[in-house]
């Protein structure tokens, strides 16, 4: 039983708490693509850049969340969103609106989006500093740890209060999502814009509102997986290095364009990066007596911690051969 | 004063010219069609009065309002729909999202112009939650037609709504645009079935290497032997 209890904490939990980050990440990336038809990798600087935000203004205002009984960066993350938002539209104004403009063609774009994460994620570090900085000031991480109501479980499930915040956001936030794209007149005008911007455009649907609230969305969704992935580790400004492959993993793998597919696709690429890193031989414990004693010593993980990035990787790789549309039928990249 | 109203109106795509000087006139109850060789340019001049195209001469009145070069949207407003010949629908979103879609600048409208739409296309209320990508051809130029109608428009710019589809749906697309004329929508339509269409023009526009060859009231040109020759296959 400490076995299973091992496997929730390394895999269900972890899997959960990446696969939400991804999740909330992709889908602003397959919101963008879909609608502006570029694959923007500025995305994982707009997280980082949103955590930063949450970073500053914790400092700013240390202790504000302990009003709340939240943390203070948790209670500033909907200002943190709301400056992303603002600087993903500035970056649209300044940058990619030009180009489109001129009828680049989108790799064009991608380049461009190259630049603009170049151009953050100095700023970021200019500001922020290189090191890792935690976004608990003047607070404690508070871990809950549930006890199973067995006999010989020691070990507790472990889950700390910004993973409990990040499952309960991603929920929000996918509902959210979809009553927004099912119901509302901007949603819908945004699926139409995707299928058919000329006639999107004939039936008089102003695009650039419609570019606009996108880089909202996607903004603002950025800032809060930025934030929470920050709060459960620490906040870095390359955080996005190991952000950018992963979650463009899941938007493909769900199939770009679709934001059911991009929530399908981070939880794919979240679940499968700890699975692979997971040591299989702990579970094979229980049997130990009737296993050789080499099987249950032996490190049975598909690959080492420290090579979790190349999971992203491989199932991108094979996605696109095997199926390059992805889960749902996106488009091709 | 017209409904609208173009005059000596020149343009193209990158430089090139293909509309060379078309001139139509068309009355608030008026149907008016356009019909012509390929490569007349009969779609450019449609694309034209929907400011799809630079006008880089000559002018387009909408009730003796200028609007050539002016977008889309802005059309959409002053009153003008535009059917396009092919992608003319939103694939994924269901029969009722596509008409909502059409009357995106009239929130206010929906309800009421939904059920006229429904009540005047009955197959589309029985498919309203089906994608439109699914349907077949004749259905999907319903849901453009409708679509369209949702703004309430006072001129309908029709680019060949009979293209493709079989003679029953053809006939069934000529008289939905007869009634729709009928209820007091202007009308322009580019078309390949020249005959039928013609039959129901009040006012028919030949074009020919960007020019208008012959104009006329669409009885007339049916009865002109030389437009019947040169145009309508004898």
């Amino acid at each position: 039983m400490n076995e299973l209890v091992f496997f929730i904490n390394n895999v269900v939990i972890a899997g959960s708490v990446t696969g939400s980050i991804y999740a909330i990440g992709a889908i602003g990336v397959t919101l963008i693509f879909s609608i502006m038809r570029f694959a923007h990798f500025a995305h994982a600087d707009m997280m980082t850049f949103g955590a930063f935000m949450a970073l500053l203004l914790t400092a700013i205002f240390p202790g504000a969340g302990a009003l709340v009984g939240l943390p203070t960066a948790i209670v500033m993350l909907p200002l943190a969103m709301l400056l992303t938002s603002a600087l993903a539209v500035g970056i649209d104004r300044a940058f990619y609106k030009p180009l489109r403009a001129h009828g680049v063609k989108p790799i064009v774009m991608v380049i461009g989006s190259l630049g603009v994460t170049l151009m953050l994620q100095g700023l970021i570090r200019l500001f922020s500093g290189t090191g890792g900085q935690s976004l608990y000031i003047d607070e404690r991480k508070e871990i809950f740890r549930l006890a199973l109501p067995f006999e010989n479980v020691r070990a507790p499930i472990v889950v700390t209060e910004p993973q409990v915040i990040l499952f309960v956001l991603t929920v929000v936030c996918v509902l959210g999502l979809h009553v927004f794209l099912s119901r509302s007149r901007l949603g819908k005008a945004m699926r139409a814009m995707s299928d058919n911007p000329d006639l999107a455009r004939a039936s008089g649907i102003n695009t650039n509102t419609i570019v606009a609230v996108t880089w909202v969305i996607a903004g603002g969704l950025a800032a809060i997986a930025g934030t929470l992935l920050s709060l459960d580790v620490t906040f870095k400004p390359d955080l996005s290095f190991f952000l950018l492959l992963p979650i463009f993993a899941a938007a493909i793998v769900g199939g770009v364009g679709h934001p059911y597919g991009a929530i399908a696709g981070g939880f794919v690429v979240g679940f499968a990066e700890t699975l692979a890193v997971f040591n299989w031989s702990i579970l094979l414990r229980p049997f130990g007596d009737s296993l050789p004693e080499w099987l249950v010593q032996a490190n049975l993980a598909f690959v080492g911690t420290e090579y979790k990035i190349v999971v992203p990787f491989f199932i991108l790789v094979a996605i696109l051969i095997w199926r390059p549309t992805g889960i749902f039928k996106g488009k091709v990249i | 004063m017209p409904l609208l109203e173009a005059r000596d109106v020149h343009g193209g795509y990158g430089g090139m010219n293909i509309l060379n000087g078309v001139n139509m006139t068309i009355e608030a109850d008026e149907i008016g069609v356009i019909v012509g060789p390929n490569g007349a340019g009969k779609s450019t001049m449609l694309k034209a009065v929907f400011g799809l195209l630079q006008v880089s001469q000559g002018e387009i009145l909408l009730r003796g309002e200028p609007i050539h070069n002016l977008p889309p949207n802005k059309l959409v407003q002053k009153g003008m729909g535009f059917v396009p010949q092919e992608n003319n629908v939103f694939p994924s979103l269901s029969v009722q999202e596509n008409l909502e879609m059409g009357a995106f600048l009239k929130p206010d409208n929906v309800k009421r112009m939904l059920a006229q739409v429904y009540e005047f296309f009955p197959p589309l209320h029985d498919k309203r939650r089906q994608p439109a990508g699914e349907l077949s051809g004749g259905q999907r130029q319903m849901v453009a037609m409708g679509r369209a109608l949702m703004a309430e428009p006072e001129v309908l710019l029709l680019d060949e709504p009979t293209a493709g589809l079989s003679p029953l749906y053809m006939n069934e697309i000529f008289e939905r645009v007869r009634q729709i004329n009928a209820a007091g929508v202007g009308i322009l339509m580019v078309e390949q079935n020249a005959k039928q269409a013609l039959a129901i023009a009040d006012k028919g526009f030949v074009l020919a290497a960007g020019q208008n060859r012959f104009t006329d009231t669409g009885a007339a040109l049916l009865a002109d032997p030389e437009v019947a020759k040169s145009f309508l296959g004898g």
